[in-house]
């Protein structure tokens, strides 16, 4: 198979017009006779089954919540990334582009990047216009702030809250388009196999949540939209139903798995707490603005933390050791998510972490400072010269609640412990995956008719993503993106007529969904879902995470072999298919991560190099930093599947050209 | 974590086959509960233990487990989100309780939002009625204005986001004696109402959605105030308020 990334000829400036000028339309009276299926409701999915509707195609669209609302995107905190350059800092949609490239460490593709740069401010526009009450300036005017990777301040935000308020805003152009009866919505339906008629992708095969019924759907385009695979940890700061099923299934119908050993561990989340935790919670990286972060410079001021001894607040400063300040001057506390974890894990292994958990594994984060400044900042702007220590703490907290309010009090009720007093204790979790299904330029998978969107696809953020751009990318593709490239494939389909479920095709594709089910109600096993789950977890985190090596990946790829085989033996799930049946659902998307898991394994196994997220301990220089292998790794590993042996899968490689930026050594000092 | 312990508690939790079904509460023991467990992690060990006797867990809706989707809904003690302010049931933590306490559980109670089974109801009602109106008609083609064309004022900019806060739970018509939906309602209506962008549609928002709601079978608001207080984002009185009034204008219009 040779992968055609499509990429359009021409300056990096002129491709995406250029390549949307030479598209193939779909004309108004031609596209009420076509169907789309859109999987997944989150910015990507709500957003371009909004637009495709608008456009007058009959689209179908399915989430296996309640309401297209609950997608995952809505728990996005931060912001979101445009290079509107509002705050006249030389922002523009070149160093956006550049940002993105250098912040994914060299491993995304140019073209597809820039155009995400370039449309960036019409995703904020867009917004505006939809209502989306971004945070403004006393001038009405839009605000923005910083985040990791970046010396301008290109983040638009909405509190703490930007992802709910942008899927908001996409769900109500989404719920639009369905009371104009343009789309039809299927809550509570779990997309669980891709049908495929003579090569391409031509409908689903869904399960209805309620009544455990199997139904057949069918369409002339396919655009999954279903997220990223972050539970495969189990624990993670996704939403539990988070799951790899749809892109999984894709994969196994021949769609290639792209770079799925780039995950991104979030430096800022409330550390674990105990064996029955089911999830980690983010911290915004906005915090970081803010919040500097910081453990003990003595071992045993941190040893008496931990013994509860010592408050953090009973350090002096000239014991503090604020080691990204200390390590990259320039960038400080806002260097990418990649680098800030490696950091505060190297912090704990060395013997400084304050947490009393199993692993000892926590860092601060501390806004004392901040609180003395924005303190003595709002005195001034209140005509208060000569502001008490007291008026200035009161002022100080005053102007963190209004920034961050939500996520201190998330803080407070999770761990009992007043973040405006006390620096919060953080530690990183996994929290989005850059890999995902490879796709071409146009957003298509390898399978034709079949598209990728939003993190489901492994596109833009190379082996890290800054911080806010997930939001970016999630409406770029379904807003501005896909409207155009799925038209273009669809041209070709005007006198197709509709899809037909009774076909063979259809009628296989429903019996490997059933086969599955009924092998996991009728077996006889003696253990919960989630306790395979928990396994497959530890594994992953352990010898797949923030440090791998050759032998722990080595070791990782048997053990989840063996756990597939055990989970298949001694899986338990109670009920039946034709009901609400929440453990039957989990078998099935448990099935998807243990082959995916063991997937990354190999994946990070065959990248002998370390860039961004995925730091091989055997590759690094004397002060701790990733090395890369340009030479041998500048390409992306797409992945294709060979059977239920997942050690058979073929790794086909996509070179990639850097034509318009200088590939260097990632510097944040 | 400060204050890392073990209790022992005793459910109460309503049982429901399906729709159709008639239900019933159920007792439960549950030993060994870590207080710095969130309410959903206990839920999670309890059917777990359940499993592990080879009896059917209980179903309950809950997802990102953060406070934000507006999945989880469960009504504790006789509280919708249970004996806390301020939180969704997955931020209510078991060092709320005490050892040896019995907690009932039970699904949201209301007309408008059928129960599916156990403790997941129907909610799409929510769906219908933004679907109804809970939207600037502007197509998404990125070809709008500038986003900083129109200057909006921080207050009203900062009122239309407290309002936009909602995550449409349904804690409001839960814990409402009327069932009624006019906190969530009035919420969105003021999020558009507060901003230009909106003004354009309101008078035929307020009466599309307002007709929607009816429908749906939500009762009327007496002013009592219990979802403002249970309201697990806050989100005002004022906005009800705020909705009656666009209401009297637009029906004054049209």
């Amino acid at each position: 198979m040779k992968l055609d990334s499509k990429i359009p000829e021409g300056h990096i400036s002129e491709k995406w017009t250029n390549h949307k000028n030479h598209l193939k339309l779909v004309a108004p009276n031609n596209r009420p006779k076509i169907d789309v299926i859109v999987v997944g409701t989150g910015l990507a999915g709500a957003s371009a089954a909004a637009s495709l509707g608008e456009m007058g195609y009959n689209v179908k669209a399915f989430c296996f919540q309640d309401s297209p609302r609950r997608a995952h995107s809505i728990a996005a905190q931060g912001g979101v990334n445009a290079a509107k350059n509002y705050q006249n800092d030389g922002d523009s949609v070149y160093r956006l582009f550049y940002d993105t490239i250098k912040g994914g460490d060299y491993r995304a593709r140019e073209a597809n990047v820039h155009r995400l740069a370039e449309v960036s401010g019409n995703i904020i526009d867009q917004c505006v216009a939809q209502g989306v009450p971004f945070a403004r300036e006393y001038g009405g005017l839009l605000d923005n702030r910083s985040f990791g990777g970046t010396q301008v301040q290109r983040t638009f935000y909405a509190a703490g809250q930007t992802g709910q308020q942008l899927l908001l805003g996409a769900y109500s152009a989404l719920s639009r388009q369905i009371g104009l009866g343009r789309v039809k919505m299927y809550n509570r339906h779990e997309m669980l196999d891709l049908v495929k008629v003579d090569g391409k992708a031509r409908g689903i095969i869904a399960r209805n949540l309620i009544t455990g019924e199997i139904e057949r759907h069918s369409a002339h385009a396919v655009i999954i939209a279903s997220g990223g695979y972050g539970n495969v940890y189990f624990l993670s700061t996704n939403a539990m139903g988070s799951n790899v099923t749809a892109a999984w299934k894709i994969h196994k119908q021949g769609a290639l798995f792209a770079n799925p050993c780039f995950v991104q561990i979030h430096p800022t989340c409330i550390p674990v707490h105990g064996t029955n935790q089911s999830k980690l919670t983010l911290m915004s990286e906005s915090l970081r603005n803010s919040g500097r972060i910081w453990v003990p410079k003595k071992k045993e001021d941190a040893e008496a933390i931990r013994a509860g001894k010592l408050k953090p607040t009973q350090i002096a400063e000239e014991d503090r050791d604020y080691f990204l300040e200390r390590r990259y001057p320039a960038f400080g506390n806002l260097v990418p998510r990649d680098v800030a974890s490696r950091a505060a894990k190297e912090r704990c292994d060395a013997g400084y972490g304050i947490e009393a958990n199993d692993t000892n594994e926590g860092v601060y984060l501390d806004f004392s400072t901040e609180i003395q400044n924005k303190g003595k900042q709002a005195a001034y702007a209140k005509g208060n010269h000569n502001p008490t220590p007291e008026e200035i703490t009161t002022l100080g907290k005053a102007w963190l609640e209004e920034k961050y309010g939500n996520l201190f009090t998330m803080y407070q009720k999770i761990t009992d412990e007043n973040p405006y007093e006390t620096p919060m204790k953080i530690y990183p979790a996994v929290h989005y995956t850059m890999g995902g299904v490879w796709v071409d330029y146009n957003l298509q998978s390898t399978i034709p008719g079949c598209f990728v969107a939003g993190e489901a696809n492994f596109s833009d953020h190379g082996a890290n993503r800054l911080g806010a751009s997930a939001l970016m990318q999630g409406l770029a593709d379904g807003y501005f993106v896909l409207p155009y490239t799925v038209s273009n494939y669809l041209a070709d389909e005007i006198r197709t007529g509709k899809i037909s479920t009774d076909s063979p095709e259809f009628a296989e594709a429903e019996k490997r969904v059933m086969d599955q089910i009924n092998f996991f109600l009728n077996n006889k096993g003696t253990k919960s879902v989630d306790y395979f789950h928990k396994k497959l977890g530890l594994i992953m985190w352990n010898k797949v995470g923030m440090g791998r090596n050759a032998q722990g990946l080595t070791e990782a790829i048997t053990e989840i072999a063996q756990l597939k085989e055990d989970f298949y033996k001694d899986v338990y799930v109670p009920g039946n298919n034709d009901e609400m049946n929440p453990e039957l659902e989990k078998a099935l998307r448990v099935a998807d991560f243990l082959e995916l898991g063991q997937l990354m394994a190999m994946d990070a196994l065959q990248r002998n190099e370390s860039c961004g997220g995925h730091f091989r301990e055997e590759y690094q220089d004397a002060e701790g930093e990733t090395l890369r292998d340009d030479e041998n790794f500048a390409f992306v590993g797409a992945w294709e599947y060979q059977g239920e042996d997942i050690n058979k899968e073929i790794m086909h490689k996509e070179e990639l050209k850097y034509e318009f930026i200088k590939i260097a050594a990632r510097n944040y000092k | 974590m400060a204050s890392k312990k073990n209790i022992n508690i005793n459910l109460k939790v309503w049982r429901q086959k399906n729709a159709k079904a008639a239900g019933s509460m159920e007792s439960y023991k549950l030993d060994n509960v870590s207080t710095d467990s969130s309410f959903l992690e206990m839920m999670d060990q309890l059917n777990e233990q359940l499993v592990a006797e080879k009896k059917e867990p209980i179903a309950f809706d809950h997802d990102c487990r953060e406070g934000i989707c507006g999945m989880c809904s469960m009504y504790i003690n006789g509280r919708a989100h249970g004996p806390d302010t301020g939180i969704t049931t997955c931020q209510l933590h078991m060092r709320m309780f005490n050892d040896g306490d019995t907690i009932f559980v039970e699904p949201w109670r209301s007309k408008a939002f059928p129960v599916i089974k156990d403790l997941v109801v129907d909610r799409s009602a929510f769906d219908r009625i933004q679907q109804a109106g809970g939207f600037v008609s502007v197509n998404t083609s990125g070809n709008t204005i500038d986003a900083n064309t129109i200057p909006v004022p921080k207050a009203d900019a900062d009122k239309a986001f407290e309002a936009a806060a909602c995550i449409g739970c349904g804690a409001c018509v839960a814990t409402c004696k009327n069932g009624s939906a006019m906190l969530f309602v009035g919420a969105k209506v003021s999020q558009y109402a507060l901003l230009p962008q909106g003004k354009v549609e309101a008078t035929e928002r307020v009466l599309n959605m307002v007709r929607q709601m009816d429908e749906e079978g939500f009762g009327n608001c007496t002013n009592t105030g219990a979802c403002e207080i249970e309201c697990p984002k806050g989100i005002s009185l004022e906005n009800i308020a705020r909705m009656n009034r666009e209401y009297l204008k637009a029906s004054l219009i049209k």
